[in-house]
């Protein structure tokens, strides 16, 4: 009798020190990155944050170029991903008839399983030649008396990194609304219906249900835009310069880290590198944590966050 | 008829000149034949009926009985469930409603629908009451639509108990209160019939005594269907009623004949409550 | 009347054209999917041969593969399995069965973040606790990395499959006088193994794909490697590095070695899908 008790308080503890485990593991993760990012933030302070310069030679470093262009392919991918996503959802929830819902619906969460590195290597090979030959020159031609986008169009830069992360993004927001949406009682939708409201009407009151999850779900979405590494520095163009148009070459912190940890030459350097990490650890942290609150609010299953994770 | 013990179910006062109007007037509604298909299940057999306009008339049966089901096919709302089929006719002022090229928007402008649980919006009370206007395009000015409002809210018995919050959320309102805003929203856009399909099923008794009053108002104006499994209920507050089984109308009746002598005996067994 | 008809009409005409947009939305990302994996075979197909799937990198115009990519691969996905599923797992059966209150909703909330850590920030902190003080990269290094980010996959999917199992399962075992730890090894683990299973293989199929972790923690290398003291080459890095060099040859490599890896990711991918559809 005893023993099996021991068993069990055995059991619960083993199982119990592997998930305190994973907390330590977390913790240990921001100590880290704060500790081998010490020597930057006693050298630059605050004005690391501010600094456009990043200039390894001179052994100056400073985080805005980075963070604008973080910032900015991540907008530019939630712009042309959000009404996408939401199309793709409704669709699939509110108009398509189950028997093809299900497997359209895989197809688009197929897109989730492509590597960053294959979408890297087809934006550099397939999606950049299209923007410098075909998509790009009427922009220019159109707007390039504007700052957003004034030439040259070469193919890399922000806004072939901004494409290539909404189309990664997509499928997360998409298969995270179609949760939503799917949660919204059908006394909803016949309740407008009644009214007399046309089919798009309804999908209105529908989508006013499902507000917050779908901002969930955008934020979900901005939390991944914000960290992807492989694809966006493949082809983003790798230039430390804050410049408004799109067609110019660009510069996230991730691709900034992936590019250049392995030739860092001083620890200066490696340490700014960290410090980049420890900003974007500490950004994507606070934007999962208000997604995931959203989220869980709204869907009743935990697997609709879980699969676009 | 032999002499059965019928329990003593009470039957309002009718006014003086009802049954003169009910002669006269063609019916509002009038169904000829009806059949309707779950896919491959019969749910309704050869449903034909007659509703006069500006009256109440109830659909009693046991569940499972059809009357739900037919009375959505009163405003097509089972068009939204897939693999339905309809045979037969509906003609609401005359049109076939199942006609091809009928349109449906219109057809459920016309024909309100209160539901047996209450589904109000996530928006406020004003915005609730005022969707149908709006998407209707009906009112012309936000005066005249904060006006139809009121109309709506006052002829619902809701005005007095929500008028100094129109703009909090409707979810914040109590049960019976958010079914009156229901009958409210229907209201708001002046349908020619309203169907309700067990509108108090979900509610307290106090709740229930204001809505079968409101009913009694409404029907100056309105002609209302209402489903109800309350026998009680039904003859509170219809004129006629209409008792299903099966699938099947087994009789139609002014409800004082239909609960004192009914004329088939199925009625009669199911309400002296032999089955059901 | 008339007035009534056409605005009608204006909000029917509104309504088509924009269910007719969601489905123009939906195609799309359909049709994206569909271009970007015919690229890839049709780019791919041409440098498939044996020897490229054998052999390793060789200088440019010498011809050469990814053999040690892919031994690479599999050592690094290997190690990350043995260190990151049994940890997953157990946390996972941690969520579903042992915790409750506080404890356990902070364990889930940090599992969620771990999900939401980008995995080039997990390489810089494998790179911080592993590589700086062995003073060199290596294939563990990468396993850890790899671990670190198919936990939280891995704990979140066993979870989700431990709830499934009705309690009435676990209430007949504990009614029958087992204990605790029977109850859930013994008989809710075995209900929902096939569930976990199929986690922890998407998890790998998920990891498989990963690079940037990598990058500095198992770093890559041109030859065949089992030491998980040295740095080791994988697919994926191999990919990279092909892909952003000068030369076509390469560049050809680089699809080829990309249509390997998607025919691996796809094919557990869909096979996955058609065994779980059977089941519901």
């Amino acid at each position: 009798m005893a023993q099996a008790w021991r068993k069990d308080i055995g059991f619960r503890a083993g199982t119990g020190v592997f998930a305190l485990l994973l907390i330590g593991i977390v913790g240990a993760i921001g100590v880290e990155l704060t500790l081998q990012s010490m020597k930057s933030i006693n050298q630059f302070g605050l004005d690391f944050w501010r600094t456009e310069i990043w200039d390894p030679v001179a052994g100056e470093f400073g985080a805005l170029p980075f963070i604008y262009g973080t910032v900015m392919s991540s907008l530019i991918a939630l712009c042309i991903s959000v009404p996408l996503s939401l199309g793709i959802a409704v669709f699939l929830v509110e108009q398509a008839p189950r028997l093809v819902a299900r497997p359209i619906g895989f197809l688009v969460e197929l897109l989730a399983a492509i590597p960053s590195v294959v979408y890297g290597l087809w934006g550099i090979f397939i999606l950049a030649p299209v923007i410098r030959q075909y998509l790009g020159p009427p922009f220019e031609r159109l707007f390039g008396w504007t700052p957003f986008f004034r030439g040259p169009v070469t193919g890399i830069g922000l806004i072939t990194g901004g494409l290539i992360l909404a189309i990664m993004v997509t499928p997360i927001i998409s298969a995270v609304v179609r949760d939503v949406l799917a949660a919204v009682p059908g006394s909803q939708r016949e309740a407008a219906l009644a009214l007399g409201a046309t089919k798009w009407e309804m999908i209105r009151v529908v989508l006013v249900n499902g507000a917050p999850g779908i901002a969930g779900a955008v934020i979900l979405g901005l939390g991944r835009a914000l960290g992807e590494t492989m694809a966006v520095t493949m082809v983003i163009g790798n230039r430390p310069e804050i410049s408004l148009s799109f067609f110019d070459p660009s510069y996230t912190i991730a691709s900034a880290i992936a590019n250049e940890f392995t030739e860092a030459t001083s620890d200066l350097y490696l340490s700014s590198l960290v410090e980049l990490g420890l900003i974007l650890f500490f950004v994507t942290f606070v934007v999962n944590g208000i997604a995931r609150f959203l989220v869980w609010n709204v869907t009743r299953k935990t697997g609709g966050v879980g699969r676009a994770a | 008829m032999a002499q059965t013990a019928i329990p003593r179910i009470e039957v309002r006062e009718r006014r003086a000149n009802e049954g003169a109007d009910q002669k006269s007037a063609p019916p509002k509604v009038s169904v000829h034949d009806l059949n309707f298909f779950y896919g491959k299940n019969q749910a309704l057999h050869n449903i034909s009926l007659n509703i006069a306009e500006r009256m109440v008339m109830a659909f009693i049966g046991p569940s499972g009985c059809g009357k739900s089901t037919f009375l959505r096919t009163l405003n097509r709302m089972n068009d939204v469930i897939p693999a339905t089929r309809v045979d037969g006719k509906v003609l609401i002022d005359n049109n076939d409603i199942y006609a091809p090229g009928t349109d449906v928007v219109e057809l459920r402008r016309r024909v309100g629908m209160v539901f047996q649980k209450s589904n109000p919006f996530p928006k406020s009370i004003f915005d609730n009451v005022a969707y149908g206007l709006r998407i209707n395009r009906i009112t012309k000015s936000s005066s005249e639509l904060s006006d139809r409002v009121q109309q709506a809210l006052e002829d619902a018995a809701l005005w007095t108990e929500v008028k100094d919050r129109l703009k909090t959320s409707a979810l914040s309102l109590s049960g019976g209160q958010q079914q009156r805003l229901c009958i409210a929203r229907a209201l708001a856009i002046r349908p020619d019939v309203l169907l309700m399909d067990e509108p108090a099923s979900a509610l307290d008794p106090i709740a229930t005594s204001k809505i079968e009053e409101l009913i009694f108002d409404l029907k100056k104006q309105y002609t209302i269907v209402i489903v109800t499994h309350n026998m009680q209920q039904a003859a509170r507050v219809s004129d006629t009623t209409a008792f299903f089984l099966l699938g099947k109308l087994i009789e139609v009746n002014a409800t004082e004949k239909m609960f004192t002598a009914p004329d088939e005996k199925l009625t009669e067994d199911y309400i002296t409550g032999r089955f059901g | 009347m008339m007035a009534v008809a056409r605005v009608d009409q204006m909000r029917k005409s509104i309504s088509a054209v924009m269910t007719t947009g969601t489905a123009v939305c939906t195609f799309a990302a359909v049709g994206i999917l569909l271009v970007i994996l015919s690229h890839i075979a049709l780019k791919g197909v041409g440098s498939l041969n044996f020897r490229f799937l054998v052999d390793a990198p060789k200088p440019v115009g010498e011809g050469g593969g990814i053999g040690n990519a892919v031994l690479g691969s599999v050592v690094l996905l290997g190690l990350s399995s043995a260190i990151g599923l049994p940890l997953g797992i157990a946390v996972g059966i941690y969520l579903s069965e042992v915790g409750h209150g506080r404890l356990a909703g902070g364990v889930r909330f940090i599992v969620d973040t771990l999900t939401g850590i980008p995995s080039i920030v997990t390489g810089v902190f494998v790179y911080a606790i592993v590589v700086l003080p062995t003073k060199h990269f290596s294939a563990f290094a990468g396993g850890v990395a790899l671990a670190l980010i198919m936990v939280p996959i891995v704990s979140r999917t066993t979870e989700e499959m431990l709830k499934l199992v009705p309690h009435s399962l676990r209430e007949g075992a504990l009614a029958l006088g087992a204990p605790q730890w029977r109850v859930v090894l013994g008989v809710v683990v075995p209900a929902a193994a096939s569930g976990i299973a199929t986690g922890a293989i998407l998890a790998v199929a998920r990891v498989s794909g990963e690079t940037a972790p990598l990058l500095f923690t198992a770093f890559g290398s041109r030859f065949f490697s089992t030491d998980l003291n040295q740095p080791i080459a994988s697919l994926t890095v191999q990919i990279y590095n092909y892909a952003i060099s000068p030369y076509d040859e390469w560049h050809a490599q680089a699809w080829a070695a990309t249509l390997v890896l998607m025919t691996l990711i796809l094919g557990i991918n869909i096979v996955v899908r058609i065994l779980t559809r059977r089941r519901f």
